[in-house]
């Protein structure tokens, strides 16, 4: 991936209020042409209003933004040509045949009708249909039911391609599948967004934007996240873990206490100083302490403590 | 796990809707007290296992015993002793949470005298306590979810069964959740709950992975995780879908996959590993560091679903 190339996204200050509610605060970010650019963050963050945005659906009420070179407020009627959306609740037509659903998105989105056989067959084989073209949509597998709105949202060869849990629900195997033709795309220079709320499809990101409250609270890659949160996390077992979570609530060293199964992961201030500080804890609640570990955050952990470091979800 | 102590068992359980056999066959037990998973994609069976388990569908052959009473022959006896959360779970959206919780009470005949202290405990868990008045259709999908979970565990059930609760549902109100469940099951309650999602594969005592309605494995997710022990590596290498396609026909490799910046590589052997960097290395890459890795529930799965031949 060149670092030099103009961004194929770029957001500066963008803000958006409604009365005075301020559901995006301010943020700033760039992507680059074919990178896969995750968005994560707790209901009402102020994702979707972002992504509104950048898709021309809504004028920021401050800053600014381009998309493939368009300004998102002056130039909001044209960005949608140069857009491609798929969203878990997909637009296909189950009663159409999976080549007539080709030939309505390609009407759609308004292919040069010289180029539609090209585009269609492209499509087909792309999502691996081609022997399956006149199967109903309806009856195929989710999978495959993903590969071809994927097929569909990119029929007019957008340069940015917008992603709402696309692989939501479905098996591992196809899921991989999926994200081989996002990589593809992404070789060929498309810029992908992803919004979701799955950590297994965050990790197929290059990079992860995560908001909260309306404002951007970290951006970088998957590793360089988990890395970068190298706070100390302790597993333990007990023999009550909800209980075990209520009494650390206010144990010094302790930041957070969450449930993992009937283990107990801790976020600690210092590992080696926290470990007697928790079993007193413990032990004053009557609670049995078994081995103590430490452990590596999943991007999960690492999500949950940035977002309570920034004064917690929307609904908390 | 011996006989007494099994709450739920399966016996070759079938259901089939015409020529499709939803679920095929599945016999497990699962014991009193114990936080169950049924994991797999959509299509595999978990739903229309669930609402077996829950009476709400009678198999095609086999049987489910709930606490001992068979869900083939006597279906509605069962149904004191149970609860079902399901996907779309029937929560009144011009009624406020406390309104939804009596009228769940008042459903499955809750005492009045006891009524006001389990809505206060469940409140207390669900950190719905502050909305309580607030309408349910104006609820967050998260704190739905919270309420929907509450009105089913009104009448303490002691087999609760969730289908795919953490839906749509963000990471935050996914802990909340949790804490319900595992409040229920320090109370004793057994639990079986199904997801889509591998990651939660690791919050279960016991994990059935399914597959296209049948039984791939089920075991402890760390037994599920011990057979892939030292043989899953990242790899940080140039043109990695390039690199995925030199090592993926190699006979020590099961299977290699991208994953952001990196590839994934699961090898049929531990000892095969050092075949990644020779390989690598002469077609020409630029191999920036090879590490091992712990293996997902996603690995595991993938294993499975190529040992059964499926693929």
């Amino acid at each position: 991936m060149s670092g030099r190339a103009a961004p194929a996204v770029r957001v500066e200050g963008l803000t958006k209020c409604f009365g005075d509610f301020v559901a995006v605060d301010h943020v700033t970010f760039d992507v680059r042409p074919g990178e896969i650019f995750g968005f994560l963050g707790p209901n009402g963050a102020g994702k979707t209003t972002t992504i509104k945005m950048l898709t021309g659906l809504l004028p920021p009420s401050e800053g600014s933004g381009s998309v493939a070179g368009l300004d998102i407020e002056t130039e909001a009627d044209r960005i949608k040509r140069q857009i491609g959306y798929m969203s878990q609740l997909f637009s296909l037509y189950a009663d159409l045949t999976v080549e007539e659903n080709v030939r309505f998105f390609s009407g759609l989105y308004g292919v040069d009708r010289a180029r539609r056989l090209e585009r269609r067959d492209w499509v087909l084989e792309m999502a691996g249909l081609t022997e399956h073209r006149r199967r109903l949509t309806g009856e195929l597998p989710l999978g495959w039911k993903q590969r071809l709105a994927l097929g569909c949202a990119v029929i007019h060869e957008p340069p940015t391609l917008f992603l709402d849990e696309p692989t939501s629900g479905v098996d591992p195997i196809s899921r991989r599948r999926f994200w081989d033709l996002i990589y593809q795309l992404a070789e060929a220079g498309t810029t992908t967004f992803v919004s979701t709320h799955y950590m297994e499809e965050a990790e197929y990101c290059h990079r992860l934007a995560l908001m909260n409250r309306g404002a951007l609270i970290a951006l970088d890659t998957p590793a360089a996240l988990r890395d970068g949160l190298r706070v100390p996390m302790l597993e333990i077992e007990t023999n009550d873990a909800p209980r075990a979570v209520a009494a650390l609530g206010d144990a010094p060293g302790v930041r957070d206490a969450a449930m993992f199964g009937r283990r107990i992961h801790v976020t600690v201030d210092d590992s080696i100083t926290a470990r007697p500080v928790i079993a007193s804890a413990l032990e004053g609640h009557g609670l049995e302490v078994g081995d103590m570990t430490d452990i590596t955050p999943s991007l999960e952990d690492v999500f949950v403590a940035l977002v309570r470091r920034a004064g917690g979800a929307p609904d908390e | 796990m011996s006989q007494v102590e099994a709450m739920v068992s399966l016996e070759r359980l079938t259901r089939r809707f015409g020529d499709v056999t939803a679920v095929d066959g599945l016999s497990f037990d699962v014991a009193s007290a114990e936080l169950f998973g049924l994991v797999g994609p959509d299509g595999s069976g978990k739903t229309t296992t669930l609402r077996m388990l829950a009476g709400v569908l009678l198999p095609t052959e086999g049987d489910a015993l709930m606490n001992g009473t068979s869900m083939a022959r006597n279906p509605e006896s069962a149904k004191p002793d149970l609860a079902y959360m399901s996907q779309r779970f029937g929560l009144y959206s011009d009624l406020t949470v406390r309104e939804n919780l009596h009228f769940y009470a008042d459903l499955y005949e809750v005492p009045r005298a006891e009524r006001d202290q389990r809505m206060e405990r469940l409140f207390r868990f669900s950190n719905l306590g502050p909305f309580t008045e607030r309408l349910a259709g104006k609820l967050s999908g998260g704190m739905k979810q919270k309420l929907g979970l509450s009105c089913a565990l009104i009448h303490q059930p002691k087999i609760l069964l969730l289908d795919e609760p953490t839906f749509g549902v963000d990471p935050i109100s996914r802990r909340d959740l949790w804490l319900i469940v595992h409040e229920m099951v320090a109370e004793g309650v057994t639990v079986i709950v199904s997801t889509a999602y591998m990651d939660e594969a690791e919050r279960f005592d016991r994990v059935a992975l399914l597959n296209e309605g049948r039984l791939l494995a089920l075991a402890t997710p760390a037994e599920m995780q011990e057979e892939l022990k030292g043989k899953v590596y990242a790899v940080v290498v140039d043109r990695l879908r390039e690199a995925r396609d030199r090592l993926q026909p190699l006979h020590q490799v099961e299977r290699a996959a991208v994953f952001g910046d990196r590839l994934h590589v699961t090898l049929t052997d531990p000892s095969h590993a050092p075949v990644i960097e020779t390989t690598l290395q002469d077609g020409g890459f630029s191999v920036r560091g090879t590490d091992r890795i712990e293996p997902s529930m996603e690995d595991v799965f993938i294993h499975h679903v190529s040992q059964a031949g499926v693929l």
